[in-house]
């Protein structure tokens, strides 16, 4: 099945489809395809698919495009009734048609993913847009989530296709191996993929009530084998200044 | 889709940018002085410890020497790699050679000890001396101008070597009676512009792209002594202190004007 694009909405020759020419997935007909428009916009080519975005975050679509609000993320009752417990929630929608759909939220810096069988945890409020077939979640992530202001728990996103997710300047991959662990400042993680373990690494000494902290009291220690997403600022959390 | 650069602790620069937004600092035996809060994430095995350390003693005498700011600073040490970055800023590193560099406490991030930190006499600034690398955050690029110029005060981020830094007024528009009252009461209007930083002399001007300030933490004031700037030590000032707030640019009240 060829991709099929629906007609440029203006006449003139300097529509959008002139002047950003999308790269055709050909190999993999069903599923919808992102791609960035500058670095905060994301375009995704549909034909007849569906993908879930954050709610309210289209901002322009060519085509034939039908959005649906999907109560509780799209995860069912049992998914709706924890998200309501553990405080992730998402608004999301679900857009479905023929043509390219823009979206983009508050100029931040969108980051493309591709997961190929594997999980993303990614924190609710940096998750823009998944493909449809990809599964979302919550899971328990321990002390982190306490100290990083977000709550203790994440998203997960499993399954094959793309996510994309946002970040406060555009974000930095770095990666972990066994002989590399990695220490995160929480105000600055965003998302990690892959086998990893993580524990909250405490600098807080009796300096810290004195005033006198490191600065850096609180940081997320990624063991293993995966791919860890920062964003170059920092979120207030809970573990600020110290 | 394009893939993202993954970056590992052998592919990372060293001592440079990852990209406009994040620098890597390779932490190798020598410590790195450090504004709180901007490390987002390291590799290796790095300890941060704050100012009042008792073992950084020898080193506070030799590349400290700003109170004021103590409690912001913090000293890195150990190594590994380590990503530098602020509230999604442009950051930037600058090299002195046996030279001095003042700028706007908010931008500075980081710095080597090889370099020694002052508080500058101008409140609010802090001056750099000696020869290493700093590392500092601009609201857009930085852009370097010779003087003699005039800059805007917000998008002022620091000079280097010896230009004279000074305040300058638009007085054009505030002679005579109406601009007087205009400058008082701001009725007519203003363009936001009268007042500006003028520099003149030897050396280049730091601007940053955009307008809008890093926001700047109080630090509190130095000691009263006589004859230091914003020290409130000034003996004679007594009968400035009671009179009615003056706005910036504005001649003085009557009665100094007439000697009473």
């Amino acid at each position: 099945m060829a991709v099929h694009f629906a007609k440029p909405l203006s006449g003139s020759g300097s529509s959008l489809r002139t002047l950003f020419r999308p790269r055709v997935c050909r190999y993999l007909p069903s599923v919808a395809m992102f791609r960035l428009q500058g670095s905060k916009v994301l375009a995704v080519d549909m034909t007849g698919d569906s993908v879930k975005a954050k709610n309210g975050s289209m901002v322009a679509y060519e085509g034939q495009m039908a959005f649906k609000k999907m109560t509780g993320g799209g995860e069912g009752l049992r998914g709706m009734v924890t998200r309501r417990l553990t405080g992730e929630q998402m608004t999301v929608m679900e857009v479905r048609g023929q043509g390219t759909c823009y979206f983009a939220d508050r100029a931040s810096e969108i980051n493309l993913v591709r997961l190929t069988g594997d999980t993303l945890h990614v924190e609710a409020g940096n998750l823009l847009c998944t493909d449809g077939g990809l599964r979302t979640g919550t899971t328990f992530t321990g002390l982190r989530g306490a100290s990083q202001g977000t709550g203790l728990f994440t998203t997960t996103v499993e399954g094959t296709g793309q996510v994309a997710m946002m970040s406060d300047g555009p974000a930095v991959v770095l990666r972990v191996t066994p002989q590399y662990p990695l220490s995160v400042d929480p105000g600055a993680y965003i998302a990690h993929q892959g086998n990893l373990r993580q524990d909250l690494q405490s600098g807080v000494t009796f300096r810290t009530f004195l005033g006198e902290g490191g600065g850096e009291a609180f940081q997320i220690r990624f063991e293993g084998d995966g791919l860890v997403y920062v964003q170059p600022s920092e979120r207030t959390t809970a573990g600020g200044d110290l | 889709m394009s893939t993202p650069v993954v970056h590992d602790p052998t592919t990372l620069p060293s001592d440079d940018n990852v990209d406009s937004y994040t620098f890597c600092v390779e932490l190798k035996g020598s410590p790195w002085f450090l504004q709180k809060g901007k490390m987002i994430a390291y590799y290796g095995s790095i300890e941060f410890n704050g100012i009042g350390h008792g073992r950084l003693d020898r080193l506070l005498r030799t590349s400290f020497h700003s109170p004021l700011h103590a409690g912001d600073w913090v000293v890195a040490e150990g190594s590994g790699k380590m990503l530098l970055a602020d509230r999604a800023f442009d950051v930037n590193s600058f090299d002195l050679d046996e030279g001095n560099l003042t700028i706007r406490a908010g931008n500075l991030l980081a710095y080597q000890p090889s370099l020694s930190l002052k508080q500058s006499i101008v409140p609010g600034f802090l001056t750099l001396i000696g020869t290493g690398k700093f590392v500092a955050a601009s609201n857009g690029p930085v852009v370097f101008m010779e003087p003699p110029l005039r800059v805007d005060p917000q998008a002022l981020v620091g000079w280097a070597d010896c230009p004279s830094p000074c305040h300058h007024y638009d007085h054009g528009y505030m002679s005579g009676i109406l601009g007087g009252l205009r400058s008082l009461t701001g009725i007519g209007g203003t363009s936001g512009e009268e007042h500006q930083f003028e520099f003149v002399g030897a050396g280049t001007v730091l601007l940053q792209s955009t307008e809008l300030l890093m926001a700047e933490q109080p630090t509190g004031a130095i000691g009263g002594e006589p004859g230091v700037p914003g020290g409130h030590g000034f003996p004679g000032g007594a009968g400035q202190q009671g009179s009615v707030p003056r706005l910036p640019g504005q001649l003085g009240d009557l009665q100094r004007r007439f000697g009473l």
